[in-house]
């Protein structure tokens, strides 16, 4: 019985193992490829290895080095402004009684196409000179980030136990202390997470810059896409893998934030289930 | 401020405020940004804004209906986006339930495909399955095919092979992950306990695991529906130039220098917009404010709403 057990648990590990091989084969490739500047056809390995795709985007002045302080720029703002509107929205969301349809209406810009609206804004902000800047791309960045983030947040101030803070006000405490010290830092778990994926979405946002930027702002899809159409396969390794960091990078400090170990169950399931 | 309170509709409309003001900077700028652009579409769509205007007009709906190629696009995205959805919630489901009691650290990896821009997953899927990908010569080093010729076009191809199968790497993860969230939400109590009442492990599926993981795979559905049937950079890149999914046959009108076509692309955009809206809200978009946001991707976000305390 025993021993049964031990070969099916042993099965299952290799079938997992096997399915994450699958899963990361892209990145397999990519990996060689950025490692080597030329592949020919029926070589499963390339013959030579070489790390002139990264010195050549590393050096200063590269498009990269610029793509990639731009696409932090509008990412950081938009992650901000997000914090700055959904926070307070959220809060609402999430303690008063809200009607469902207004639920739907700010998860419509989430899931449905962004196409029709970028093509009624582009004359506006065309007039409003505003097309091709960064502040035009952090303006529609917005559009599917607030909804997020109020969303998010909404979840958050559901869970919020506002007995906290007429307990801070009852001892005496202004409106500013208990904001500062005792409702953010009771929040702050779930507005990292919110933060986190509002960085993500303006991070990896391709169509919506791609409209309103006009070629012109240069975010690291806007490179990626462009060095696709080129065809240097180890430039657009390089910049595929590099691409990514930052995503994991973030997504570990939210991890890390709510401290959450690898392997140890989430501590609200725990106390749920006891 | 004191003739208002004094009318006795003040207060109310003051403490309406009160309570509800904080959700006016968020409403405020979504609804200039997005409900803003939708209008102006909607006006361009008709002739009534920007270039190409010439008063009421539906010529741009009506040369749509005329048009073949639209509705073959409008079936494509259908099709595609629904293949991928279904695909991706029993593949991921299946891959949630085997890895149900191996560990956190499922989810933990899970979640690392989450951030992945798409178009790094494009980029890795064009030099893994291109004619000259590493696949082709993995088929070559093992004999099965004696030139590059003979492999399979799996990208940009018509029958959109490249771009289902990146939507499979991309999506099956994400519905794997949420279901595994919720299994974890859920705990095995009452699977234990339909066991333990005689159901067969089929049957406790069936009746008890499937039903309280509904509300959040239908969530899970929805978002990967929408997602993948108004995605624009994967068929742009992926796909075949004909034929098209409708987004890229959007952007191809909208560029296009006859100002007709344009507003024609504005009018598809609100035809998109307006199909994947209706399957949201008909596929209980209640469910999907509840559930997909409040805990879809991370563990910690625990409980589901519905469990009973």
């Amino acid at each position: 019985m025993k021993g049964r057990r031990w070969i099916g648990g042993s099965l299952l590990r290799l079938g997992v193992a096997g399915v994450a091989l699958l899963w990361a084969l892209p990145f397999g490739v990519l990996a060689l490829w950025a490692f080597t500047r030329a592949w020919y056809f029926p070589d499963a390995l390339p013959r030579a290895w070489s790390i002139a795709g990264w010195q050549q985007l590393l050096s200063w002045g590269s498009q990269f080095r610029a793509a990639f302080g731009q696409s932090l720029q509008i990412a950081l703002f938009t992650t901000l402004l997000a914090l700055g509107v959904g926070i307070p929205a959220g809060r609402v969301l999430g303690t008063r009684p809200v009607p469902a349809w207004l639920r739907l209406l700010l998860l419509l810009p989430i899931i449905t196409s962004p196409l029709a609206v970028l093509m009624g804004i582009q004359g506006v902000l065309i007039r409003l000179r505003l097309d091709s800047t960064l502040l035009a791309v952090v303006l529609v960045h917005l559009i599917p980030t607030i909804p997020y983030m109020a969303l998010v947040m909404g979840s958050v101030f559901a869970r919020f136990d506002r007995g906290y803070e007429a307990q801070a006000r009852c001892l005496g405490a202004d409106p500013w202390q208990v904001w500062w010290q005792v409702t953010l830092p009771l929040i702050a778990p779930g507005a990292a997470i919110g933060a986190v994926f509002a960085f993500l979405i303006s991070w990896n946002e391709f169509l919506l810059t791609f409209f309103v930027g006009g070629g012109r702002v240069l975010t690291l899809p806007m490179l990626l896409y462009s060095l696709l159409q080129g065809g240097n396969n180890t430039l657009v390794a390089v910049v595929a893998l590099l691409s990514v960091v930052p995503g994991w990078l973030a997504l570990l400090g939210a991890s890390v934030c709510l401290g959450q170990a690898i392997g140890l169950p989430p501590r609200e399931v725990q106390e749920g289930e006891s | 401020m004191n003739s208002l309170n004094g009318r006795g509709a003040g207060p109310v409309g003051l403490k309406g405020i009160r309570q509800y003001g904080p959700l006016l900077p968020a409403l405020g700028l979504v609804g200039l940004l997005y409900g803003g652009g939708l209008l102006l579409a909607l006006a361009q769509s008709v002739g009534l804004y920007g270039l190409g205007e010439r008063g009421f007009t539906l010529q741009g709906y009506g040369e749509l209906l005329r048009d073949a190629e639209v509705g073959g696009s409008l079936l494509l995205s259908l099709r595609i986006a629904l293949l991928a959805t279904g695909l991706a919630l029993v593949l991921g489901l299946g891959l949630a339930l085997l890895l149900r009691g191996v560990g956190g650290w499922a989810i933990w990896l899970g979640q690392l495909t989450l951030p992945i821009p798409h178009l790094v997953g494009v980029a890795g899927m064009l030099l893994l399955l291109g004619p000259s990908g590493w696949l082709a010569r993995l088929a070559f080093q093992l004999g099965w095919i004696a030139s590059d010729q003979d492999f399979p076009l799996w990208v940009n191809d018509r029958g959109y092979v490249g771009v289902l199968l990146y939507w499979l790497w991309k999506e099956i993860p994400f519905a794997a992950l949420v279901a595994l969230t919720l299994l974890r939400g859920m705990g095995s109590d009452l699977e234990q306990q339909a066991r333990l009442l005689g159901a067969s492990a089929a049957q406790t599926f069936w009746y008890v695991t499937l039903p309280l993981l509904r509300p959040g795979l239908l969530a899970t559905g929805i978002l990967i529906f929408g997602f993948v049937f108004s995605a624009f950079e994967v068929p742009l890149l992926l796909g075949p130039t004909y034929p098209r999914t409708l987004p890229v046959l959007i952007y191809q009108r909208f560029t296009h220098i006859n100002l007709e076509q344009r507003q024609q692309a504005v009018a598809l955009g609100i035809i998109l917009l307006a199909v994947s809206a209706a399957v949201v809200s008909l596929i209980g978009g209640l469910f999907a404010a509840r559930v997909s946001f409040l805990q879809l991707p991370f563990g910690s976000a625990g409980r589901s709403p519905w469990r009973k305390p």
